[in-house]
């Protein structure tokens, strides 16, 4: 076997091995350290851990796909905000009035819809102009939060229906609705990406640009088509998330990009595109909220999850530099 | 052969850049079931003649027949459904995909809900693969694979549409004997359905082996297509050559004067091995060897770029050490580097200031930089190396190849080193210009510079050089006064022939095989 | 001959389309509103745009270089919410030398990890905006800090005072944008910046000591932010823990519009400084219009992507990209 390939099937179990070691660090320190009697692998406990990473993981799924294509996605915390509002605020218009429970599914798909065309502007954009992925997302970024301050200027937009927060409580199989909701992303997006032409093509743009466009490949629709995937997964994410609490501040999803993009670069998944994992990712999204209650099970500060989390963003890419090994004899520039 | 219709055929083709006239008229045709090679030194058009054929540039003048349809290709893609092929020197593969993705790549078949038509790719991908004889699965992650095997990749990628013409671009540069043996099975498969091949390579022996006719290119001229088995390497070595540049051997002799480096058992790795040398002031050493001979990375640790693993570098005789390029250029060593465009210049930035930025901590007034000495220092070698720009305002990247290499000159020239390093010096840049650098390499070692030139052109190399040092595979095989040097033992040195590490799998070198790289 | 113009309205467009942009909203704001000319006015959106601009000169420095920092928003927190602590502690004499050194700290680190481990740079910055956001939690305990005293320190000089009839904010802001765009205009470093940027390869070919001069850049970003802190806190005499959280991208999006590349090698301190007028005369325009403070978002956006497209359609000579 060549030392390469063990390296690679290192790299691509890594974060599935870190996401153990957290468990066993905490379970054993939480023995020492815990504030509560609980154990830290209790089921329930898990289970609770995986709805809360829900929202930033259907987020990062999504990201992934747009990492993996070349691009980056920094306006999905302002479109997951201005979906949820779409969806808040379509519940009470006139026109949807007299249609009892049955508005529900006209709001999800309002705000899906957002979320959709959101993302195709964005990809539009980064299309027909050629300007940065970057650049044109952080401009986004500005742009969609605007809308958002215009809906309701500075105000919450509140709109709570039972029917829906029972929906987002539910259990099933034990899993929280949203975990479904996650589970199913998860699934439908690796299928995406590992079993049909996009999502090949995709790779393949991301990878290797010019050998993409020399083999036909119609490069700008696989990345609009990207950026709308992460725009429907930023409102999916929304939506879940606020039929149960039922209320948005306008501020609500900033720094959710800068989440999103962490979970994704632990998960493996490269800045320059060609590589990465949707299960990678999953895994990173558990890591980070592992990491987050784990932290809180040992009595640590929440504050200091922070300051881990970053470091920890920092000491992978210096891993995985050290792994691809320099020598001596390499050419300093 | 002439009642054939040829399978591709270029009639007339002129091709211009700003400030040069990259194919000047180029004509000729490649039949059906002909291998075709196609000869030129570096900087002679071929590339530039592909790029046309592959539809990445469009001939300003003249036209190319696919059959015998006249075809205007406005890209790569088109290039591909008219039936022409490139086997490119660099892969064009995502390595992330898999054998049989990447030669179906913009092609997958589908299913319902756009699904990969799994089976069918890899029955498709199983056939090509068998007549290729590989060894690999068309499961198999192309980044996993040998870059040989990435080459079969790319040619099982050519055999996948209904090819007229296939080129390919140096196809054996990075493989084994036996891989080769396979290849030219492949080529002769080729050959035997109709298809025309076009062949572009370095090494003679591959040419007289393989090919039926050989066309040569020299400044961006034809100067004609000559029948493989009726001439001989001079012929096609006297094609390429030409006599517009003067590559007389060098006869002057001046003064040598002290050592001013010398090095000691340097090694580094197994970049290069136990290598000892000197160079005096007033002296042109050349450095000789194929590419991957250890020539770069012996300048590049001279220049404090790479760590030496064993041995000493002395400069005046003393021992010295060099962490970093800085060190190296404060003891007075300067590189020209072998990429001009990488590692040479900030192409964004104006002419000025590339060339003052190695002394710009010395250009000051006060904190600043003393703007009017940059101007000094640029209009005095502009003149000196008469570098054509409009001003020094000019951005880099806007000059033609020789006067950007004059500027990186020139960049070194006003530091005044003692010791100069230049990598390739006049590679990929007009005739007219690599003239007027080697006068001024020559000039330079009279003023008693001592001057490492590192040149993978033959005639070059004897043209400058005081002394030659011979490389084959890391180690020093030979160094050679300019009056004991010939072109044999020359060859024969750098094809380790001479010396205990010969690999005798290796093939044997000819003399215009090295003159042609 | 329209081929032609076209041409020549896109170089000058490339060249000086930022300065025509603010000149022209310059005008349609005084026109839309006669106040917006107004000394006390125009005095007053630079002084509120001091503490983004400030940060953004540092900023200025990274992308020139090639490398980006994301990091300066928490850090800036970090700054603000150390000095505030530091005043009631140490008095301000010490406060502020002490909380200067804290913050050209973490430049340096980041310096460190970017400059001479060679790091990728958005990754570095985004887990240094992460950590330095829980050590500043760490550092309060998750508590506001406010200085008890209000009144009885001369600590609020840099944020309220006033020297020569003009804010004090913007006179830092000012000195500062001219000493760092001198440097960089006419210092060998400021020309070493530029060519690590533009090629960092040719860079080490010619000498120079590439991650030293990435390492600096990041060093002097830091002192940058610890300056933005330092008005921020003097100003407010009191901050929260985000004091600084999201500035990083309005940051980078004032360095952006006044022309300077991601790709690094371009750029320029006075066009950052126009970035920055702009950003915050839009939003100082629109409000005097009489429209909602989230229309500057919108506008925002806009001109980001129009002043970066017509920047690189003069480049390739092609409005739109070829991309098929």
């Amino acid at each position: 076997m060549r030392p390469d390939i063990f390296s690679t099937a290192l790299k691509r179990g890594a974060i599935w091995a870190f996401v153990v070691l957290e468990l066993i660090f905490f379970s054993i320190a939480g023995e020492f350290f815990a504030v509560t009697d609980k154990a830290f692998m209790d089921f329930d406990n898990m289970l609770l851990l995986l709805k809360q990473s829900a929202p930033i993981g259907i987020i990062a799924i999504g990201m992934t796909i747009v990492m993996i294509n070349g691009n980056i996605d920094l306006s999905v915390g302002a479109t997951f905000a201005l979906a949820a509002i779409v969806m808040l605020d379509a519940m009470t218009w006139p026109i949807f009035g007299g249609l009892g429970n049955a508005v529900i599914p006209f709001a999800w798909m309002l705000a899906l819809l957002t979320g959709v065309a959101l993302g195709a502007i964005n990809g539009l954009l980064v299309w027909k102009t050629g300007v940065d992925a970057f650049i044109v997302t952080l401009g986004a970024m500005l742009g969609y939060r605007g809308l958002v301050f215009m809906y309701n200027g500075e105000q919450p937009t509140s709109h709570l229906n039972w029917t829906l927060v029972d929906f987002a409580e539910a259990q099933f199989l034990g899993l929280h609705t949203a975990s479904w909701f996650l589970l199913a992303v998860t699934i439908v997006l690796w299928l995406v990406m590992t079993r049909t032409v996009h999502g090949r093509n995709a790779y393949a743009i991301g990878d290797n640009r010019e050998a993409a466009v020399n083999a036909g490949i119609r490069v700008g629709p696989h990345i609009m088509i990207n950026f709308m995937i992460v725009g429907f997964l930023a409102a999916l994410s929304a939506v879940v998330f606020y039929s149960e609490t039922g209320s948005v501040n306008p501020n609500d999803g900033a720094l959710f990009e800068l989440w999103a993009i962490t979970a994704v670069v632990l998960g493996g998944t490269k800045l320059t595109g060609g590589s990465g994992s949707i299960i990678a990712t999953l895994g990173g999204v558990i890591a980070i909220q592992l990491l987050r209650k784990g932290l809180g099970h040992i009595g640590a500060d929440t504050e200091t999850v922070n300051l881990v989390i970053g470091l920890i963003l920092i000491a992978v890419l210096f891993l995985d530099r050290q792994l691809n090994v320099r020598t001596r004899q390499t050419l300093r520039t | 052969m002439t009642d054939v219709r040829p399978a591709l055929s270029l009639d007339r083709i002129v091709k211009t850049f700003p400030g040069v006239r990259a194919l000047d008229d180029v004509s000729f045709s490649v039949l059906p079931g002909e291998v075709h090679a196609l000869m030129g030194e570096n900087g002679a058009g071929k590339s530039t003649l592909m790029k046309v054929l592959g539809g990445i540039h469009q001939p300003d003048e003249g036209q190319i027949i696919v059959g015998d349809q006249p075809v205007v290709m406005a890209s790569p893609l088109e290039a591909k459904s008219k039936g022409i092929v490139f086997i490119h020197q660099e892969l064009s593969l995502a390595a992330e995909l898999s054998v049989a993705e990447n030669i179906w790549l913009g092609e997958l078949p589908r299913k319902s809900f756009n699904r990969v038509d799994w089976p069918t790719l890899f029955t498709q991908t199983d056939a090509i693969l068998k007549k290729l004889s590989v060894r690999f699965d068309a499961r198999t992650k192309v980044g996993d694979l040998s870059i040989a095997n990435q080459q079969m990749v790319e040619i099982a990628r050519a055999l996948t549409v209904d090819a007229k013409a296939v080129i390919f671009d140096e196809p054996t540069a990075s493989l084994t004997d036996a891989e080769k043996v396979v290849l030219f099975d492949v080529i002769d498969d080729l050959k035997a359905h109709a298809v025309g091949i076009i062949y572009i390579s370095h090494r003679m022996e591959e040419i007289f082996k393989m090919t039926d006719r050989i066309s040569v290119l020299r400044d961006g001229q034809f100067r004609g297509t000559l029948t493989t088995s009726e001439t001989s390497d001079e012929d096609v070595t006297q094609l390429m050559i030409g006599r517009k540049l003067d590559l007389s051997r060098n006869e002057t002799h001046h003064e040598v004067g002290d050592t001013a480096i010398e090095v000691r058992g340097l090694s580094c790795g197994n970049l290069y091995k136990d290598v000892s040398f000197e160079v005096r002031r007033g002296e042109v050493v050349g450095f000789y060897g194929l590419v991957g001979a250890g020539r770069t990375e012996i300048a590049e640790t001279l220049f404090g770029l790479r760590e030496p693993t064993q041995g000493m570098i002395l400069l005046e005789g003393k021992e010295t050490s060099i962490r970093s390029s800085a060190d190296a250029i404060a003891r007075g060593i300067s590189l020209v580097p072998e990429d001009r465009k990488a590692q040479g210049l900030v192409l964004g930035m104006n002419c000025r200031d590339n060339m003052t930025l190695p002394q710009i901590d010395d250009l000051t007034a006060g904190p600043f930089v003393a703007e009017g000495s940059e101007v000094a220092i640029f209009d005095q070698y502009r003149d000196r190396l008469d570098i054509r720009t409009p001003g020094w305002k000019q951005l880099v990247g806007n000059l033609s190849g020789g006067n950007q290499q004059k500027i990186v000159i020139g960049k070194w020239l006003s530091m005044h080193p003692s010791v100069l390093i230049v990598d390739e010096p006049t590679r990929g840049i007009d005739v007219g210009s690599k003239a007027e650098i080697h006068n001024l390499i020559r000039e330079l070692a009279a003023h008693g510079y001592a001057v490492i030139v590192i040149s993978s052109e033959m005639p070059e190399i004897l043209h400058v050089s005081d002394r030659i040092i011979a490389m084959y595979n890391g180690n020093i095989m030979r160094t050679f006064t300019s009056d004991e040097v010939t072109e044999e033992n020359l060859i024969q040195a750098i094809s380790g022939i001479q010396g205990d590490q010969t690999p005798r799998s290796e093939m044997l070198m000819t003399h215009s095989d090295i003159t042609s790289t | 001959m329209p081929n032609v113009s076209k041409e020549q309205i896109g170089s000058i467009l490339a060249r000086q389309g930022i300065l025509i942009a603010f000149v022209l909203f310059m005008i349609a704001f005084a026109l839309g509103n006669a106040r917006f000319l107004d000394p006390d006015n125009l005095m007053g959106v630079v002084r509120s745009s001091a503490i983004l601009g400030v940060m953004a000169l540092g900023v200025t420095f990274v992308v020139i270089s090639g490398n980006l920092d994301l990091s300066v928003g928490s850090m800036m927190s970090f700054s603000t919410i150390v000095v505030l602590d530091l005043h009631d502690k140490i008095g301000p004499e010490l406060a502020i030398p002490s909380m200067f050194a804290m913050t050209l700290c973490l430049g340096a680190f980041i310096g460190f990890l970017v400059g001479y481990l060679r790091l990728n740079s958005l990754i570095v910055t985004l887990g240094m905006l992460s950590a330095i956001h829980g050590l500043t939690l760490t550092y309060s305990g998750g508590q506001n800090m406010d200085i008890a005293d209000k009144e009885g320190t001369w600590f609020s000089v840099f944020g309220q005072g006033t020297a020569l009839g003009i804010p004090v904010p913007i006179l830092m802001f000012a000195l500062l944008a001219a000493v760092l765009g001198i440097i960089l205009a006419k210092t060998p470093f400021g020309r070493k910046v530029y060519a690590v940027g533009g090629n960092g390869v040719a860079a080490t070919f010619s000498g120079i000591r590439r991650a030293r001069i990435v390492f600096l850049c990041y060093l002097l970003s830091a002192f940058c932010v610890a300056t933005a802190g330092l008005i921020q806190a003097s100003r407010s005499m009191g901050s929260q823990n985000t004091v600084g959280q999201g500035l990083e991208l309005e940051v980078l999006a004032a360095v952006i519009l006044g022309g300077a590349s991601l790709l690094g090698g371009s750029g320029t301190v006075f066009k950052t400084v126009i970035g920055v007028l702009i950003l915050g005369f839009i939003q100082n325009g629109l409000l005097l219009m009489g429209l909602q403070f989230y229309v500057q978002f919108i506008v925002t956006w806009v001109i980001i992507i129009l002043a970066v497209w017509l920047d690189i359609a003069a480049k390739r000579g092609k409005l739109w990209s070829p991309i098929a």
